[in-house]
């Protein structure tokens, strides 16, 4: 079971309107760099619920999802 | 002129589809969502697929329905999530035309002629509606494709979840004219049962109907039933920026025990007129009326409506307006278990108001710009961030926050 994760995001925010996400804050406080966007489309979260803007983020070399709905960020994290 | 290709595009069980999309533990369970059981709206208002199966039908107490279904889970309507996720699969129908007509919530008409050069014709755009749905999200829709309003309405309805179905010049005469006549929009009920009677009962039979018999029962409205029947139906799909107005808002407790005094009710009347006005300037609407409905501790209830001087969204006009309705007409005889404040004949706020010499503007001014400074402090710390002092001692409030009662548009704009 994956369970919704709300994170704190640092992003950098473009004058084109456009969002890049570059660190998420775990809830432990641990930062993770994203160090690559491979993908940003819109989608529902078919795991947890919910839906946004769906970035397919790199990390330490493993890809996973951060998506943005309305003002916040979540991921899916696992348990 | 132009075959036109109109589509018509359903949500699927659309309150309970987004209760299940945004809790993923429901998907699998038989799930109904209901007013809440303590008050008279403890019925079923949505339910999915699986309920279904199990019998269930909008319009039953939840007594009824977990008799039929022992398992169903029961969740509590959240009106501003199904505010903003009707408004996000708009966003998507947005890109494909600019004649979006919405009927209720989870319904619209899309005229795509214009679009068909640039994206294909309307089965594989509603295709493309259907699949953008699914996937961004997470809903489903069932889309009717045809060259008039009734068709594709009709269309919408006969393959679902997440289907399309078209209805052409050409197969019309085997997709509709076997359906039942009260299957078609334009025919109510009453007209249905009277179609019935003299033997009319599916599309078909209707499509052939004699002319004077029609005029004879229906007047004007039996040659328009007639015409639909027979796929003639020119009414247009409304620009997108049109809106059809929302009639009312209103916000309405039941208090956890019966209040005894005026003063408790008028701090009541302040909380509910606090959160009908905060909905009213989120809508950019003002009232000329309000109406202020009072339920006794015997359940008997009574409801007094009264104009505003002005078209206003400020708090402190709804709750006067109200508690001097409630002084004016409460007996007292009795205790008060439930009280619903509601805004109503709304008007834009953006229309120009009339002026007039008995009105104190300067005040008014003042009032606008106070309510404008809470709804940004609320906005940014939370609802509970400011609270009127009246309010501040109640302890009768139940915990529960979202009681919304937006009155959605429900009225078709087909025959205007
Ligand atoms: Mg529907």
């Amino acid at each position: 079971m994956a369970r919704k994760v709300y994170v704190r995001v640092n992003a950098d925010f473009y004058p084109d309107g456009e969002v890049r996400p570059r660190v998420i804050t775990w809830i432990d406080g641990h930062r993770y760099e994203i160090a690559r966007i491979l993908q940003c489309i819109r989608a529902a979260s078919t795991k947890v619920g919910g839906c946004g803007i769906r970035y397919t983020v790199s990390i330490d070399g493993k890809q996973s999802y951060l998506f943005r709905e309305d003002d916040r960020w979540f991921v899916e994290g696992k348990t | 002129m132009e075959t036109r290709t109109i589509l018509h595009s359903d949500l699927n069980n659309f309150y309970a589809s987004v209760e299940c999309m945004l809790e993923p533990a429901l998907r699998d369970k038989a799930v109904a969502v209901c007013g809440k059981a303590e008050e008279r709206h403890g019925i079923v208002l949505a339910k999915n697929d699986a309920a279904k199966r199990c019998g269930v039908t909008t319009g039953e107490t939840i007594w009824e329905a977990k008799q039929k279904c022992p398992g169903l889970v029961i969740v509590e309507p959240h009106y501003r999530e199904y505010i903003k996720y009707s408004q996000y699969v708009r966003r998507i129908y947005n890109d494909y035309s600019d004649q979006i007509e919405a009927y209720g919530m989870d319904e619209n008409w899309i005229d795509v002629t214009a679009s068909k050069r640039l994206f294909g014709d309307g089965s594989k755009i509603a295709n493309e509606i259907r699949e953008r749905v699914k996937f961004e999200l997470g809903l489903t829709v069932s889309i009717g494709v045809s060259y008039n309003k009734i068709f594709a309405k009709l269309g919408s309805d006969m393959k679902k979840p997440d289907a399309v179905t078209c209805i052409t010049q050409e197969n019309y005469r085997e997709k509709v004219w076997g359906l039942p006549v009260c299957d078609m929009l334009g025919v109510g009920r009453a007209a249905s049962l009277e179609l019935n009677r003299y033997g009319i009962r599916t599309i078909g039979e209707l499509a052939h109907c004699n002319d004077a018999l029609l005029a004879c029962k229906f007047g004007v409205n039996g040659a328009r039933m007639k015409r639909f029947a027979n796929g003639e139906d020119n009414s247009k799909v409304m620009p997108r920026d049109y809106h059809v107005p929302i009639k009312s808002i209103g916000n309405g407790i039941t208090f956890l025990s019966d209040l005894h005094s005026n003063d408790e009710v008028w701090a009541m009347i302040l909380a509910l007129s606090d959160k009908v006005t905060s909905r009213l300037r989120e809508a950019h609407k003002k009232a000329r009326g309000v109406s202020l409905t009072v339920k006794c501790c015997d359940l008997a209830y009574k409801e007094w409506q009264g104009t505003l001087e002005y078209p206003t969204q400020s708090m402190g006009d709804v709750a006067h307006r109200c508690f001097a309705l409630f002084m004016q007409n409460y007996p007292w005889v009795k205790p008060v278990r439930a009280l619903t404040v509601r805004a109503i004949r709304l008007v834009d706020d953006t229309i120009g108001e009339q002026l007039s010499i008995f009105r104190d503007i300067e005040y008014i001014e003042r009032n606008e710009k106070i309510d404008q400074t809470v709804d940004e402090i609320r906005r940014r710390f939370g609802w509970n961030a400011l609270q009127s002092a009246a309010t501040l001692k109640l302890d009768k409030l139940p915990q529960n926050e979202d009681e919304i009662d937006l009155t959605m548009p429900t009225g078709m704009l087909l025959f205007a």
